[in-house]
């Protein structure tokens, strides 16, 4: 045990504290909560668990949100994975511009954007739609998953394309048959980034939606404004949220350091 | 060298079919209600530059971006260092690095209204862990819906917590990218743990640092529902960040034309600020 890894172990803690708080709160009683101060819960209750599991307008929303994000992903990767490509192999007109202005999307507020969005998306009948919050979310995935791609393919030499196109393999034989296995960490890792990117956002999702493809993430606003304190079932809904990014995140932990670096080290 | 082939646009049209679809439309929205005045009944008069100016001189906006400049600078001058310094006290290799990777990337898989939940029920001064603590503990007087400053403290620090993991990651994948040959050399010349930093790690760091400075000012600048829910904006108008202040105007007050003035004002300074970390940090690169 070295004396500096004391700085990584306080940083977990600091980061656990506000989770534990959090996942210790949902199995409290309403009472216990408001009643007073306690570190850990005295009589364990799973009843918040139980609301949620048995109340549609609650466990719809994890359904939708888990929709619209694998749509998003799809989307994204695969429209995204012929354009890196082409960035990191070809050199076309106008190619150094296109890059940068898709990468500007990344940075408009989404704030900007949530009203001419909700007018966009009202007007295509799409409002209130999983497809129209996956749309949606392609505004900054497909950038994101775009420049994330074209680093990984970037570190893969162009010899290998020529090489089988001399060995007689067309097109999309070789893409399919020999690049993607070469690049499928890169793919992992971008599918990754638009799911987290996905997952988190509300702004847009709120927006967009109503009743049917309400994301769990604005039922739990609704019901913190409207039924007062329910603290409880709040902070179990909340623990709920954490779950998937938890496992998706587990599956890419030995690509995730190359992967925020977008590939680029 | 890459081959010149106009075949590319082939590639990139869907890609850029669905990005212009998302991007242009609900801008040229934007632009159109940013130059029109309305009263009500879907009637649209011209109005040309006029919310603009009203926009550039309003109190209201001077004192949302300087704000919104405030928090910037603080994310960035706690959160880079404290994630440089966190990086290079990691480990390489071992059972503990996907452990400590996997626990520092959960925070930013968490949405962000949750964020802002789980804050304030962990600030919360009775029941809440920091806030008992704060308030009985250590004898501060800390509640957050009261004091400005705790407001501030509270929102820089749940923003520390959710994205310093960001800048963490990207060093740490820039730091185990160099090999060990450079700092057996580095041992053998007798260099010192400062000059190792500064001449290995900090150069090689360097790409991904532009990128954590470029993501972090883009990400914080703009950011909305984590301070929305934790505060609300208040107590008064404190913590009012500029995005907050954009919400209030368009679908608060539901003024269309001020509002989409702000917007384009606001992007507008995000891609000159965005533009002159780029071009600063990478002027060196070109010679």
């Amino acid at each position: 045990m070295q004396k500096r890894s004391i700085i990584p172990i306080l940083y977990i803690l600091f980061l656990m504290l506000p989770i534990y708080w959090l996942v210790a709160m949902s199995f409290k009683t309403t009472q216990e909560i408001l009643g007073g101060f306690s570190l850990f819960p005295q009589t364990w209750t799973l009843a918040s668990y139980k609301t949620i599991f048995t109340d549609p307008t609650w466990y719809w929303g994890y359904i939708n949100s888990i929709l619209y994000v694998t749509i998003n992903t799809v989307i994204s990767v695969t429209v995204a994975l012929p354009a890196a490509y082409a960035f990191s192999r070809y050199r076309f007109l106008g190619d150094k511009q296109l890059f940068f202005w898709l990468l500007t999307n990344r940075m408009a507020p989404a704030a900007v954007f949530a009203l001419p969005f909700f007018q966009l998306y009202s007007a295509m009948e799409l409002f209130d739609t999983h497809i129209a919050v996956a749309l949606a979310h392609c505004l900054f995935n497909i950038p994101l998953a775009v420049w994330i791609l074209e680093g990984f393919m970037g570190g893969v030499p162009k010899e290998l394309d020529e090489t089988a196109f001399v060995d007689g393999y067309s097109f999309p034989r070789f893409f399919t048959q020999i690049f993607l296995p070469t690049i499928k960490a890169g793919v992992g890792v971008a599918a990754f980034f638009c799911f987290m990117f996905s997952w988190v956002e509300l702004l847009l999702a709120k927006t967009l939606t109503a009743v049917y493809a309400k994301p769990i993430a604005a039922t739990m606003t609704r019901t913190a404004s409207s039924a007062g304190y329910e603290l409880g079932l709040l902070a179990a809904a909340g623990t709920l949220t954490i779950i998937p990014g938890a496992i998706v995140i587990w599956f890419v932990r030995n690509y995730i350091a190359k992967g925020f670096a977008l590939g680029r080290v | 060298m890459r081959k010149v082939n106009q075949k590319g646009w082939f590639f990139v049209l869907p890609v850029l079919i669905l990005v212009a679809f998302n991007a242009l439309v609900p801008m040229m929205t934007v632009v159109n209600y940013s130059v029109q005045e309305t009263f009500g009944n879907n009637q649209f008069f011209w109005h040309g530059l006029g919310w603009f100016q009203d926009i550039l001189r309003s109190e209201r906006f001077h004192a949302a971006l300087g704000r919104q400049f405030l928090f910037t600078f603080l994310i960035l001058v706690i959160e880079v260092p404290l994630g440089v310094i966190i990086a290079l006290s990691m480990p390489r290799k071992g059972f503990w690095v996907p452990v400590c990777l996997v626990t520092m990337a959960l925070p930013m898989l968490i949405p962000w209204n949750v964020v802002g939940a789980m804050w304030n029920i962990f600030t919360l001064p009775d029941i809440g862990l920091l806030g008992y603590f704060m308030n009985h503990v250590l004898g501060i007087d800390y509640n957050m819906t009261r004091s400005p400053f705790a407001a501030w403290v509270t929102i820089i620090t749940m923003d520390v917590w959710h994205w310093t993991s960001l800048v963490v990651l990207l060093c740490y994948a820039g730091l185990v990218s160099i090999p060990d040959a450079y700092y057996q050399a580095a041992k053998i010349d007798g260099a010192s743990n400062w000059a190792v930093f500064r001449y290995i790690q900090l150069p090689k760091m360097k790409q991904v640092l532009t990128i954590a400075v470029l993501l972090r000012f883009m990400d914080s600048f703009n950011v909305y529902t984590e301070p929305f829910v934790l505060t609300g904006g208040g107590p008064g108008n404190s913590t009012t960040l500029l995005s907050i202040d954009l919400v209030k105007i368009a679908l608060g007050q539901f003024d269309l034309g001020p509002a989409a003035a702000m917007s384009l004002i606001y992007f507008a300074i995000t891609l000159f600020v965005s533009w002159l970390f780029y071009t600063l940090m990478t002027r060196h690169d070109v010679k």
